[in-house]
């Protein structure tokens, strides 16, 4: 797929990979071999026709592909652009045996993008209401199913925007904002109601909803609690948590300061720790942002890296600095307290640990310091307490997580859950896989 | 959109815009506060709620116009709308019948967040001191209205101006040993909570102060506001505004407190340059 140079993309915020051409995409759909049993369904968490969408692209009908893959998928765009398809639907393609699999990802981006207008299912309305907490993937999947059921949807979302991580955390280079209002504007028009600006659990409760009427609440709240390191140092001026610099760059537009008023600021040095998607954005960001030389601080090696393939990739072309079996071990300051360095320790890798991999160990005398300005913690993210705290009765697991049954169906009545609220940070499709199946599972219990 | 629906001029520089937000007023409580973003260019700012009507579904708030964001803010009127307005956040203040004498001190702009706890805690049946201050007469707010929640009420200014010449924190000092209050609350700048602190610190009276940090969500998501109490991190947004003054580094959050300073100087100047060209009704070029 042809992308941005990056030389060149390391100076803005435009999108990198640019889409296939139609040629491209005919091309490439004409490598599916039409399995009798297609595997890659298996790996779409949201059971994707991926052979039916592929074959109509092979037969130029582009617009015939983009109402397969709606029957079943809420978002294609955005999902076209950030599943890991390399571990999901793509890792099952037999032709991934010998060569490259089909690149399922990618065409359903351009069966996506070459959407003209919307196609709304005829829905009959039931009259019934049901409100969703959130609105990033979990809820916005679940709103939208249940809207095509005829369900009275109202989602509250306690930012100003819609979108959850696809707003505030995945940069626009990455998944343009113009493709996350698209999609969101398609669920509006399935008769969904967004309210933005609630923060349910303190402007209001979930038993408050149900007396407004909401016969089944689905909450999707998401990961949106920042870790730290830990260590000494870190309310030094100069680092950030990844949501915070994520935050203040993607939902409010920092890298377009001062036109837009919320500020940033990068040295030009900057450490992320971290290996995940997160900290590829904030690394990639950093860079754009205008630091010189930009790290990636991991305390394991490549092979352990939770990232996507595609975002290691892009990071390494545009020049990040990849430090592996590295940890930090302590934030320096200067006397008006901001970051002048990290000091770290070498890792060295022992036997797998209970994630499966194998566990980092420190080198004895191994510590060294990096000349940083600025610290971006990246070490993922845990449930944020808000609603859970102001919500009597709703059982937690013990890292406070939401508890829910095999129908995501939480301790309280009618109340379901899903997405990282549940499971701990994961990712987009994922959490659009709950929602589909809380969908589910709220249309049984109300018919 | 949420509109104004009155707007007042305080002080010099100091305003108070009473906001149509029904939803936010039905659940307020004393010490939460607000965000607020203008329009789509605009930041996230937090602001300390002063006052609230349920039936009315209306919340005031006070803001002092010293950055670019309030000083546009200041510029609005009564029928203009603000395009995002979230809360109540933050933890309310506890108020319990525990509380027999307390002390509101109040500086500057800091006043208004004082107000609402004052009067609960007067309804509560607590018998209440309060002092005012600012830097001169025109910085004075709310004098009627704190004496209206108020036992007693001082009110001094820096310059001596207007009531007794000093700082909050001088009168306070002078009431400590004498009136002996089981509780004291101060609000306004840094420095003023940091020595109120350590002035109730020698009588041991347990101290609130209010942080206003630097918020981005406002919903304990970013962790920009965070700040150190009794050595562990908390975030001011969700585990605050309110927190036990004796316990607060001050010092870090004063350095955490200018983190932005260069950019707040650029979006002003900008702003006032933007505003001086639409003033003069037209831009330099046209006027050759």
């Amino acid at each position: 797929m042809p992308t941005q140079e990056p030389k060149e993309r390391i100076k803005n915020f435009n999108e990198v990979a640019l889409g296939y051409l139609p040629v491209q995409a005919i091309e490439e759909a004409k490598r599916c071999l039409k399995c009798k049993k297609p595997k890659c369904i298996d790996g779409c968490p949201v059971g994707v026709d991926i052979p039916g969408f592929i074959d109509v692209i092979a037969n130029g009908d582009f617009q015939s592909a983009i109402a397969k893959i709606k029957e079943k998928n809420n978002l294609p765009a955005i999902c076209g652009r950030v599943c890991p398809q390399e571990t999901q639907c793509e890792s099952l393609c037999v032709l991934g045996k010998k060569q490259e699999p089909v690149a399922i990802g990618r065409l359903e981006r351009f069966a996506a993008d070459g959407e003209k207008g919307f196609a709304i299912p005829e829905i009959s309305p039931n009259r019934k209401k049901v409100a969703v907490i959130g609105s990033g993937p979990a809820g916005l999947t679940c709103a939208a199913d249940l809207a095509k059921w005829g369900y009275e949807v109202t989602i509250f979302e306690s930012l100003h925007d819609t979108g959850g991580v696809l707003r505030y955390g995945i940069p626009e280079f990455r998944l343009p904002k113009a493709i996350v209002d698209k999609e969101v504007d398609y669920i509006k028009k399935l008769g969904v109601h967004i309210e933005v600006n609630v923060v349910v659990g303190l402007t209001n409760t979930i038993d408050e909803l149900k007396t407004d009427g909401f016969k089944a609440i689905f909450i999707g709240t998401g990961a949106g609690l920042p870790y730290f390191l830990g260590i000494p140092g870190e309310n030094l001026n100069g680092v950030y948590s990844a949501n915070e610099f994520l935050t203040r760059t993607n939902l409010m537009k920092a890298y377009r300061f001062p036109e837009y008023d919320t500020p940033i600021k990068v040295g030009r040095k900057v450490a992320v720790v971290g290996a995940g998607n997160v900290a590829m954005d904030a690394a990639r960001c950093a860079l754009r942002l205008g630091a010189e030389e930009v790290f990636i601080v991991y305390r394991r090696s490549f092979e352990e890296m939770p990232a996507r393939a595609e975002e290691v990739h892009h990071a390494q072309e545009e020049g990040i600095i990849f430090k592996l079996l590295t940890a930090p071990t302590k934030i320096l300051g200067n006397a008006q307290g901001w970051v002048v360095a990290m000091e770290c320790i070498q890792m060295e890798l022992g036997t797998p640990d209970e994630s499966g991999r194998r566990k980092p160990i420190p080198i004895p005398n191994s510590e060294f310091t990096m000349e940083v300005e600025t610290v971006i913690s990246a070490l993922g993210q845990g449930p944020n307490p808000l609603l859970l705290q102001a919500t009597k009765g709703l059982e937690l697991n013990k890292r406070g997580n939401i508890v829910v049954d095999e129908n995501l169906k939480t301790s309280l009545d009618g109340v379901y859950a899903g997405g990282d609220i549940v499971t701990g940070a994961a990712t987009v499709i994922s959490a659009m896989g709950a929602g589909k199946k809380a969908a589910e599972a709220i249309h049984q219990y109300l018919s | 959109m949420y509109k104004i629906l009155e707007t007042k001029q305080l002080a010099k520089e100091i305003k108070l815009f009473v906001v149509d937000a029904p939803r936010v007023a039905k659940a307020c409580k004393p010490g939460q506060f607000i965000i607020l973003k203008i329009n789509e260019q605009g930041e996230r700012i937090p602001l300390t709620i002063y006052d609230y009507n349920v039936g009315q579904g209306t919340i005031s708030i006070i803001f002092q116009e010293v950055g670019k964001t309030t000083r546009q803010l200041g510029k609005l009127k009564a029928g203009d709308e603000i395009q995002d307005f979230v809360g109540p956040l933050g933890k309310p203040i506890e108020v319990n019948d525990s509380h027999k004498r307390i002390i509101c001190v109040g500086g500057g702009v800091g006043v208004a967040p004082v107000y609402p706890k004052a009067r609960a805690l007067k309804n509560s049946g607590a018998e209440v001191i309060s002092i005012i201050g600012a830097r001169s007469k025109d910085l004075i707010i709310l004098e009627e209205e704190m004496k209206a929640v108020s036992n007693e009420l001082y009110v001094c200014t820096d310059d001596g101006s207007y009531g007794e010449h000093g700082f909050v924190t001088q009168v306070l000092e002078k009431l400590l040993p004498i009136k002996t209050p089981d509780l004291v609350i101060a609000i306004g700048p840094l420095p003023m909570m940091r020595a109120c602190c350590q002035a109730t610190k020698k009588f041991n009276v347990p101290t609130l102060v209010s942080l206003n940090s630097i918020m981005v969500d406002g919903t304990g998501m970013c962790g920009s506001c965070r700040v150190t109490i009794g050595g562990e991190t908390k975030f001011a947004c969700v585990d605050g505004p309110t927190f036990d003054g004796h316990l607060v580094d001050f010092n870090e959050l004063m350095l955490r407190q200018v983190r932005f300073v260069e950019e707040e100087k650029v979006a002003l100047q900008r702003y006032e340059k933007m505003e001086g060209v639409k003033e003069n009704g037209s831009c330099c070029c046209k006027s050759r």
